[in-house]
């Protein structure tokens, strides 16, 4: 167990410290730096090289991946160039905002995709299912920013029951901030309902053609328990897989429906941070998701081992 | 259970007298037909059977793969997958028609007065379900114990069929069991509620041979212990020779010979029957003496033969044969019936290959 | 036993995502995760009358905009501003934008964008990493290992970060978009790609092959690649949806091609922009509904096809 985690923290350290590289090279070796945004009109090039000693941006690239690098390990990921924001601080603001997109929306998919797999897995094929396994064509069909407008013309414009736009942080008002946040998380969702279900359903209906499901059933057992007692565990592996896939994609990639609902999420600060190359950003950012990712693969796996007693830690 | 819902048909509870009239038989099948709608047309995999089974007695069911063994075990059940199949015929247990029943009464019926042990011991256990909770399920929905004394009775299941340390091994999953092993728990939860009748379906196939014996001689002691009924199936003849009472032998969806298992031997009226026989491994051989195979394959059951389903690879077979079926007939004892135009009993003294009669002792299944 | 569990094992299918946010890399995962025994409930029957539908829907979109030049339509960058947010009618079939540009002009036109941007960005994925992926799921080893290592460091990646950095300073052009984003594909395929040649290479008739002297060129292109292009196929499909719908999302950032030249993305951008949705909200409805049927569509026939392959693979 301990050698385990050992080797999962070893594999968390490679991939940010190769994910760290791989941003840092990016952002630095592609045409453009920030100077001439932060410059604006006094974009001259005696104020250019200046401004480019001032941040550390005219010496060799492995120097400058080597400061940061040892101000990293020290806790202390830079500021923004723009803003002066540190780095830190904007993680911890955007961080809590991605992290409740993604359990809204989650939630919700598995809430409803799990119950309405259960019932119509029992019955493939019949009016019931077609109209859910249609459904969720309709539901891949719809993009976040195809959803969201239609979300928003409905609740926040038609029925005001949401607002439109906004954030407050759980921090200071958690009846209000989760209230903003249903609509965004909703915007998220379709897709995640749509692939679990199908996922869970076919997985489901393979399940139930097991001879052990026979076996349950001339035991006497109702088909109800049978569906959850006997089948749903069996069927949940690539549910499972799959999840974590979609989960770790969320990671920063809701950045769309931030940009949309107008939340300084980590996903669109990154996004934006790109485009002003505000390098520390996009690098402090970028190794929270990788570290994130990472971490969460090592979740999924655990459950697996929880799921199926057959899995073992090697 | 709330007094509008006890009202309802469906959700009587069924009466099960234990007094009973021992002669009376306990199950009765009559004409059953099972068939399958596929894609390529409607397979009749039961078709047209008949058979009694006393109170505590055992009925050996023989034939090749896909005679139709096992559809006919889960039709008896009333354990058919719930479409594109079409049964009829009729199911008496202890009294209850089975075939009508509404799915409520089948799950009262289910595992409390009748069970099955399935062919295969690895896909039949749930993979993800600790084995004692596979066998406190049934005896907290039947005999609606508690946790606690489920999980005791479980634990001397286990042991009464021969699991070691049964405490330790009722947390085990079935992946940590050998096949020997899981076959035993399948039995245990097969017999927790102590039914009534157990329909052994190829309990030992796919074990190796010492194990075989361990576990048709445990089954056949927790039988007399509990006095059940057990229609024990299998292809091998050998393995029902000396455990039943009374064999019917199954060849393409029908019962074409049956009688008491003394009977059968000494007095075979099917050429297939015989040629069963003929493929039993014999103690008296000499290990590697290559068993004798029926030539050819079972019928299509989508497109049965015309005539008599044998006719094809039947070395005595005649043009009668292959024009008309021949129906089920009695032999000279009225508890054996037959189908066959040119019984063997007939021809054996102007037929100088057929053996003479053998007996169920030269038949015996290898044993440790 | 740790063998069945392979292909649920999240190192098969965690390989799929990656375009943060897209469903439709998941679908992917579901594609592979659809057992035969669905497939086979499903497979006797036609594909179905919304399988033609989608299948034309997909077919007038692209050959109106591969004629779209020919088309009696106005220029869809004309801006007439004696008809400024027009409702549908005889001039303007769908109405005009805040700008009095022919919505339905810009529609067609639009069309170009998205079908090329996702088509032949996944041809490219394809070719790259469906031939890397052949490769290494055949030959196994080492190269299986780094190429395996390195899609799971690329998974932790936020890729949209390199899109959007790429895209913004190499350029928006139809092309440059397309080439970045195909790349970005190369991943998906590969994992797909290889998670099939894997199960391929040890078959029966691979085996044989393989004692009967057939080279491993030979046996990758003659024997693994047919068989493996049905499951690539249909994924490829479902990732062209995956990658329009990427387009649609770079274009709320700018990222889509240059404006004014019309995209579904830019055009759906613009439509939820400054006010557009109350004021007129045709701007929004027409390529959002184009959309929502072309995504519909595609994933429709991938999902039909793939049934329909999964059986012939059966038949094996
Ligand atoms: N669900 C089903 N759908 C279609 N055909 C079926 C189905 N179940 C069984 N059959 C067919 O019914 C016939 C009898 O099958 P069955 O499993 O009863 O044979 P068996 O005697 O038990 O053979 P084995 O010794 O191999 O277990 C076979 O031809 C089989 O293909
Ligand atoms: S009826 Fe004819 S073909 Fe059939 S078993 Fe008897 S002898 Fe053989
Ligand atoms: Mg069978």
């Amino acid at each position: 167990m301990l050698s385990y985690v050992l080797k999962r923290l070893a594999q968390l350290v490679v991939v940010a410290f190769i994910i760290s590289v791989l941003v840092f090279l990016l952002v630095h070796l592609l045409p453009g730096d920030p100077t001439s945004i932060i410059l604006g009109g006094n974009d001259t090039a005696a104020n250019r090289q200046i401004l480019l000693h001032q941040l550390g941006l005219n010496t060799p690239i492995y120097h400058q991946y080597w400061i940061w690098l040892i101000h990293a390990l020290h806790g202390n990921l830079g500021q923004s160039y723009l803003t002066r924001e540190t780095v830190g601080h904007v993680i911890a603001s955007g961080f809590p905002i991605d992290v409740e997109l993604i359990i809204i929306s989650q939630v919700v998919a598995f809430a409803v995709a799990i119950p309405v797999a259960l019932i119509t897995a029992r019955r493939p094929n019949r009016p019931l299912d077609n109209i859910a396994t249609t459904g969720t064509f309709g539901l891949l069909a719809l993009p976040p920013f195809l959803i969201a407008p239609i979300l928003v013309a409905i609740f926040a414009v038609g029925l005001h029951w949401f607002p439109a736009t906004g954030y407050v942080p759980f921090s200071q008002n958690p009846a209000t901030n989760l209230h903003d946040m249903i609509l965004p998380g909703l915007a998220l969702t379709a897709g995640s309902i749509a692939v679990y279900y199908r996922l869970l359903r076919s997985d489901l209906i393979m399940t139930l053609q097991e001879d052990f499901i026979t076996m349950a059933r001339s035991k006497g057992l109702s088909d109800r328990r049978i569906m959850m007692r006997q089948a749903f565990r069996p069927s949940t592996f690539s549910l499972l897989a799959v999840a974590g896939v979609n989960i770790g994609a969320l990671l920063a990639g809701t950045f769309i429906v931030e940009y949309l609902f107008a939340m300084p999420g980590l996903g669109y600060s990154i996004v934006q941070a790109v485009q002003q190359r505000d390098y520390l950003i996009v690098q402090g950012i970028a190794l929270v998701v990788a570290i994130a990712y990472v971490v969460l693969q090592f979740i999924i796996d655990f459950l697996f081992t929880v799921v199926d007693p057959r899995v073992t830690r090697e | 259970m709330s007094a509008r819902r006890a009202g309802r048909p469906a959700d009587r509870t069924l009466e099960f007298p234990d007094v009973t009239d021992l002669a009376d038989p306990l199950l009765v099948v009559n004409d059953l037909h099972t068939s399958f709608r596929t894609g390529r047309g409607t397979v009749h995999a039961v078709d047209g059977v008949s058979l009694t089974v006393g109170r505590g007695k055992t009925l050996g069911i023989v034939g090749e793969s896909g005679s139709g063994k096992t559809v006919l075990a889960r039709s008896i059940m009333g354990l058919l997958p719930t479409r594109d199949v079409i049964r009829s015929g009729t199911v008496l247990f202890a009294g209850h028609e089975m075939t009508t029943m509404a799915p409520a009464q089948l799950r009262q019926v289910w595992g409390a007065q009748m069970s099955m042990i399935f062919q295969d011991p690895m896909t039949a256990l749930n993979p993800v379900v600790r084995i004692g909770r596979q066998i406190t399920d049934s005896l907290r929905l039947h005999l609606r114990l508690d946790r606690r004394e489920a999980h005791t009775t479980a634990v001397e299941l286990l042991r009464s069929v021969g699991i070691p340390s049964p405490e330790e091994r009722a947390r085990w999953y079935p992946f940590q069991l050998s096949g020997g092993m899981r076959q035993r728990v399948m039995i245990a939860i097969a017999l927790a509620c102590a039914p009534r009748l157990v329909l052994a379906d190829e309990p030992t196939t796919g074990l190796d041979v010492s194990v075989q014996a361990q576990i048709l001689d445990l089954l056949e002691a927790m039988q007399s212990e509990r006095h059940m009924a057990v229609v024990l199936v299998t292809h091998d003849l050998g393995v029902v020779a000396k455990r039943a009472d009374e064999i019917a032998v199954m060849y393409a969806g029908r019962i074409v010979e049956r009688a008491p298992t003394r009977t059968l031997f000494a007095h075979t009226h099917m050429p297939y029957t015989r040629a069963l026989m003929d493929s039993i491994p014999r103690l008296a051989n000499p290990s590697g003496t290559r068993l004798q195979a029926i030539a050819g394959r079972p019928p299509d059951l989508i497109h049965p033969p015309k005539g008599c389903r044998f006719a094809p690879r039947c070395p005595y077979a005649q043009d009668k044969c292959r024009e008309s079926d021949p129906p089920l007939r009695t032999a000279a004892s009225s508890d054996h019936v037959f189908a066959c135009w040119f019984p063997l009993v007939d021809r054996m003294p102007a037929d100088g290959s057929a053996k003479s009669s053998a007996s169920a002792v030269d038949y015996e299944a290898p044993s440790s | 036993m740790a063998d069945e569990r392979k292909l649920h094992s999240p190192g098969v299918s965690s390989s799929l995502g990656i375009f943060p946010g897209q469903t439709p890399p998941l679908v992917v995962a579901t594609a592979l995760a659809d057992p035969p025994v669905d497939d086979d409930i499903l497979a006797k029957r036609p594909l179905g009358a919304l399988f033609w539908f989608a299948l034309v829907w997909v077919a007038v979109v692209a050959s109106m905009a591969i004629i779209a030049n020919w088309l009696p339509l106005p220029n869809p960058n004309h801006q007439n501003y004696t008809a400024i947010n027009a409702s549908p009618g005889i001039h303007h079939i769908l109405g005009t934008d805040d700008l009095g540009r022919d919505l339905l002009s810009r529609i067609i036109f639009g069309a170009r964008v998205s079908l090329v941007v996702g088509f032949a960005s996944v041809a490219i994925g394809m070719l790259i990493g469906g031939t890397l992926g052949l490769i290494s799921g055949f030959k196994g080893g080492r190269l299986d290992v780094a190429l395996n290592a390195g899609s799971f460091v690329i998974l932790a990646f936020p890729a949209i970060v390199a899109v959007i950095a790429i895209v913004a300073f190499w350029g928006q052009t139809l092309a440059k978009i397309t080439i970045i984003i195909g790349v970005g594909t190369v991943p998906i395929m590969f994992r797909v790609v290889r998670a099939s040649s894997l199960a391929f290479a040890n078959r029966d008739f691979v085996i044989a092959a393989r004692t009967l002297g057939a080279t491993g060129t030979r046996i990758v292109f003659r024997e693994i690649l047919p068989n493996v292009m049905p499951a690539a196929v249909s994924f490829g499909l479902i990732t062209v949806a995956g990658v329009i719908v990427l387009e649609g999302s770079l274009a709320f950032l700018g990222l889509s091609v240059a404006l004014p030249t019309p995209s579904w993305g830019n055009l759906i951008a613009e439509g939820t922009a400054n006010g557009n949705l109350s004021i007129n909200p045709y701007i929004l409805m027409w390529p959002a509904l184009a959309m929502f049927l072309l995504l519909l569509s595609i994933n429709l026939i991938g999902d039909r096809l793939r049934q329909r392959f999964d059986v012939r693979e059966g038949l094996l």
